[in-house]
């Protein structure tokens, strides 16, 4: 029954989303307050009817309701509880309808806080929701139904992928989705503003929320994918360029370069038609990304071929979004002239230069991911790009990016002298020099991949430092620590954000660069050396967990003699599912993890056994973290609060505009 | 999710190529591991570029699979039998196609590939460079005045 209601709730959720899509449009077209008022209560009740229905699809999941395909096929009675939830959203299906469920959660946050906007805006942004909505509810309704039933219901589930058992995996597509989705408000407002046909700096300060909201969103869930992948895969990769990685990342970079550009029309009105485009683009990107992955076009043309349904669906939709907004946009970006005026060398050139480097690298893995596609449609030729090519195409992006933005983040608005900013920044730049130096004289090896890395990292971290100091203004030193704590949240967001990027870049560089490995037959209770590290194999047991059985080892990690760490790797087998995993066991520490992954049975009681040392590794996500706190921090600053510059509504009968 | 889809296509792939071993294999094995450290690490380079066949974008280096411990396997025989790096990856290509290069060629329609990023780079940093001298060239919104909207604007706040 209630499983009928779920199913009855997401009809009716697409039919109010219909309603949404074209009442408060016409009303904004024709000034009916009555019409454009429908949007609101529409999109709060389209929000609660998706919920419902996501409410009983858990409700089956939860109770094993083996009566629904869905179930069947992706859970099983004694899955510990986590995973029976995270099951909801583990399979094609459920995952569509929390997509929904996002889509209309933020099409409900703006009509319930979106009170400071002007009506027209509100109304057209809420239309252009309800449309993005109703396609993916059609979508589901007619491609994707979670809520098919079972003709003979069998006694217990197939159980779920046990890769996708793991707490990181059970929040990455949560996260990631947030932040997909949440792209679609800066999308939404793109839209709404080319209809009424101005952009101004209110609406800069309008969609420059959402879109650090779906930025932070799409950090989380990318760095909680990328840990995933470096505990769960056994050897400790942490990015791959895999075509569904590279359609997550795609939207990251545009929402970057979204984000800096919104601030430059926020503050100075300028690059309004660039940031129109770049919020059609990153929302298109996110489709692109849904599309890549919920079609498995990418993987072969054939995969593409034998299920065809799904995939033209999305193409379509991604299409009609991506076309309409592109000839919107076409049409109607020469209305919006640019006000601000500043010199060559200024904070918004330096934005101008950050939006280049961050765009045209996305459109390098974005050639890149699809270059396969294309050279056989189109050159008969059935080629592979993986990540040796987009390791040397897009670094160098990322290294431009390193080295100018310590400098852009200080330069003053309008006009600026490029000397008395770099001045300040004179001592950062030595000490990053020295570290980069130091690095390069102690490593045995040529490679420069190493101390240029480490070298950006320091200088995007002590840039940052002297960002923030130089926002204290004059005075004793002590007296400007003091100021510190006083200044806005958003100088704060941006200067944890950019030292989460250099933090990130340090990780990256460590680990790339000064790997080191071993792999070994390892006898029980021989010790051997990697590195610094005196390992031991102790022994070896068989361990039932709740799913699964488990081949679990001790094995002690000694260094100089001290025990550090007592570290036990696993192989898992989870019999219904009929699927091996490795559970890699790691001593997670500041300078270096000690990663340790255990293979195969050897004569006389030997195993295969996988060492690795991983410096800086950790640095990676500790960057992600402080670049998410950083957006977090941006979002809390208090001229989002007060909503300064937004315009009173106006009194009855005064036409909305 | 999605890795562990990639993932979970790759590994019942690879499963399908393990003898009858339930248990997966992790990637390079001690038993292939060359005396030579020097060929080794020279292998390790090579197979860092060479795809796994069966798998969903994992190099050989990586792969669990049958076939890529036979590639693997085939590629220090070549190193040990004296070839070039150069030649290994030839004699690889000329078996399984071009497909089972990681980093494509830079030949051909490849040039495309190559070259799209640097010249979308140049184009881009030219247009931005346009548009910055065009901004500092023009004249400030508070030389021109207001326009009729805003001056209607204006009036309106001051009432208020």
């Amino acid at each position: 029954m209630i499983i009928e209601l779920g199913h009855f709730a997401l009809i009716l959720a697409a039919v109010t989303a219909l309603v949404q899509a074209i009442v408060p449009l016409i009303g904004a077209q024709m000034r009916w307050p009555g019409w454009m008022a429908v949007a609101e209560p529409a999109a709060g009740v389209q929000f609660v009817f998706t919920l419902f229905s996501f409410a009983a699809l858990t409700y089956a999941f939860v109770t094993s309701d083996f009566s629904l395909n869905l179930v069947t096929a992706n859970s099983h009675t004694l899955k510990p509880m986590l995973y029976k939830i995270s099951g909801v959203w583990g399979n094609h299906e459920g995952s569509m309808l929390l997509w929904v469920l996002i889509l209309t959660l933020f099409g409900a946050c703006l009509a319930w806080f979106g009170g400071n906007l002007p009506p027209g805006i509100r109304a057209r942004a809420l239309a252009v929701q309800g449309s993005v909505a109703v396609a993916f509810f059609a979508f589901i309704l007619f491609t994707s139904n979670p809520f098919e039933r079972m003709e003979v219901v069998p006694f217990d589930g197939r159980d779920l992928n046990p890769l996708l058992q793991d707490v990181g995996l059970a929040l990455h597509p949560p996260f990631l989705y947030l932040g997909y989705v949440g792209l679609s408000m800066a999308f939404s407002f793109a839209i709404a503003a080319l209809i009424e046909g101005r952009v101004d700096a209110a609406w800069g300060r309008w969609v420059r929320p959402w879109t650090l909201a779906a930025w932070v969103f799409l950090t989380i869930g990318i760095a909680l994918g990328s840990w995933w992948a470096y505990y769960e895969l056994g050897w400790g990769g942490f990015w791959f360029w895999d075509p569904v990685e590279n359609a997550s990342f795609m939207p990251w970079l545009l929402a970057a370069a979204l984000l800096h550009s919104a601030i430059v029309v926020e503050k100075r009105e300028a690059l309004k038609s660039w940031t129109i485009l770049l919020a059609i683009m990153a929302f298109s990107f996110s489709l692109i990304g849904t599309f890549i992955v919920r079609s498995g076009v990418i993987t072969s043309v054939h995969a593409f071929a034998n299920d065809p349904e799904r995939g033209v669906f999305i193409l379509a939709i991604l299409a009609l979004f991506t076309g309409g907004g592109l000839t919107l946009f076409a049409a109607r970006a020469s209305a919006m002239e640019a006000k601000g005026v500043f010199g060559v060398v200024s904070r918004e050139s330096a934005l101008v230069l950050n939006n280049i480097l961050l765009a045209v690298s996305c459109f390098v893995v974005f050639i890149g991911t699809i270059w396969p596609l294309v050279s056989e449609m189109f050159f008969d030729r059935k080629l592979s790009v993986g990540p040796p090519f987009f390791n040397m195409a897009f670094t160098p992006f990322m290294v431009l990016l390193g080295a100018i933005l310590p400098i852009g983040a200080m330069l003053p608005w309008k006009r600026a002298k490029l000397d008395r900013v770099v001045k300040p920044l004179i001592p950062a730049l030595v000490l990053a020099l020295a570290i980069g130096g130091l690095a390069w004289a102690m490593q045995s090896g040529r490679s420069l991949l190493g101390p240029i890395g480490l070298f950006l990292g320091a200088w995007l971290v002590f840039g940052a430092g002297v960002d923030l100091m130089s926002r204290t203004g004059r005075g004793a030193v002590t007296e400007r620590l003091a100021r510190l704590g006083r200044l806005p949240r958003a100088d704060w967001g941006k200067a944890v954000a950019h030292a989460g990027f250099g933090i990130t870049m340090l990780g990256v560089a460590g680990l790339m660069a000064w790997e080191q490995e071993d792999i070994r037959v390892a006898q029980l209770n021989e010790p051997y050396v990697v590195g610094k590290y005196e390992i031991t194999l102790e022994q070896v047991r068989e361990v039932e967990g709740p799913n699964y059985l488990s081949t679990m080892a001790d094995i002690r990690v000694r260094q100089d003699g001290r025990e550090i760490a007592l570290l036990h790797p696993e192989k898992r087998v989870y019999p219904v599912a009929g699927m091996p995993t490795t559970e890699a066991a790691i001593d997670y520490r500041p300078m270096r993890d000690v990663y340790l992954a255990i293979g195969d049975a050897q004569a006389g009681g030997a195993y295969t056994v996988r060492t690795y040392i991983k410096p800086l590794t950790n640095w990676i996500w500790l960057g992600s973290a402080l670049m998410a706190l950083g957006g977090c921090l941006s979002l809390t600053d208090r001229r989002y609060r007060v909503a300064a510059g937004a315009r009173k509504a106006p009194k009855a009968g005064v036409p909305a505009e | 999710m999605m890795r562990g889809m990639q993932t979970l296509k790759a590994l019942v792939l690879a499963g399908a190529c393990v003898l009858g071993a339930a248990a997966p294999a992790l990637a390079v094995q001690p038993d292939e591991v060359l005396a030579d450290p020097a060929l080794e690490e020279r292998a390790r380079v090579i197979s860092k570029d060479l795809r796994c066949l069966v798998c969903r974008n994992e190099s050989i280096d990586e792969s669990n699979a049958q076939l890529a411990r036979d590639l693997r396997i085939l590629v220090r025989e070549r190193l040990v039998a004296g070839d070039s790096n150069v030649q290994v990856v030839d004699f690889v290509v000329d078996r399984y196609g071009e497909y089972v290069l990681l980093r494509p060629r830079t030949s051909g329609t490849n040039i495309l590939l190559y070259a799209a990023g640097p010249v979308m780079l140049l184009l881009a940093l030219g247009m931005g460079f346009a548009y910055t001298r065009r901004r500092s060239q023009a004249r400030s919104a508070t030389e021109r005045g207001l326009s009729a909207e805003e001056q209607a604007r204006l009036s309106e706040i001051l009432k208020e």
